[in-house]
């Protein structure tokens, strides 16, 4: 293997690691919950796409043709990421908000984490 | 050089479970601690593609697809049940 490839894939393996730790120490270091979730659903899942990145470097170096596989799981994690981070905000919402702390919903449903979503029997 | 790489980062990721953890075991809320397993889960998936790397396999890509699918899975029931009651409708 050349050295530039293997400079190449250590590189991303030590961001990737920095960034994990990143993540992961803002969850214990920062003080809300609503702060919290910035930490891991950003920096974690930027430091598993680098780890992914060097392993497709590293299998593309050592056998030459591409590994699909890498790409599929960092594609999932990063379409799966938002919707996590979103239904943790709302679990935390329905959890510690009452429905008068919060501005009126703008549409012509209410808040969806106390309505029934539009279309469903219970709805309004 | 991969190798030290490689220590390096699987270092990173099991002092990262580690602050996982104790997010879990402190965390005053419970979205804290579903935030905190799901951190758990993507950081295992990182050490699982570590360890094929520094195996040199493939084997491991299916095992890190498969527990990626779970863990979103798992984090969207908790939620769901602490939103709603209720997993299924």
């Amino acid at each position: 293997m050349p050295f530039v490839v293997e400079l190449l894939i250590a590189i991303a393996l030590v961001i990737s690691g920095i960034f994990g730790l990143v993540g992961s120490f803002g969850l214990i270091k920062l003080k809300d919950t609503v702060q919290r979730l910035h930490a891991p659903t950003k920096a974690t899942t930027l430091g598993v796409g680098g780890v992914l990145v060097a392993s497709m470097i590293y299998f593309f170096a050592k056998t030459g043709n591409v590994s699909i596989h890498e790409l599929m799981i960092t594609v999932f994690l990063f379409l799966t990421a938002p919707i996590t981070a979103n239904f943790i905000a709302k679990a935390y919402l329905a959890k510690n908000t009452k429905p008068d702390e919060l501005p009126g919903a703008s549409g012509d449903f209410g808040w969806s984490i106390y309505d029934d979503p539009p279309g469903s029997d219970k709805a309004g | 050089m991969i190798e030290y790489a490689l220590l390096f980062a699987a270092g990173c990721y099991g002092i990262a479970l580690l602050m996982d953890l104790w997010r879990i075991v402190l965390g005053p809320d419970s979205a804290d601690r579903i935030l905190a397993l799901d951190t758990m889960v993507i950081n295992v998936i990182a050490l699982l593609v570590l360890y094929g790397v520094w195996r040199g396999t493939e084997v491991y890509f299916e095992a890190a697809m498969l527990i990626a699918m779970v863990g979103f899975v798992s984090t969207v029931a908790y939620c769901r049940y602490i939103l709603r009651g209720d997993i299924i409708e």
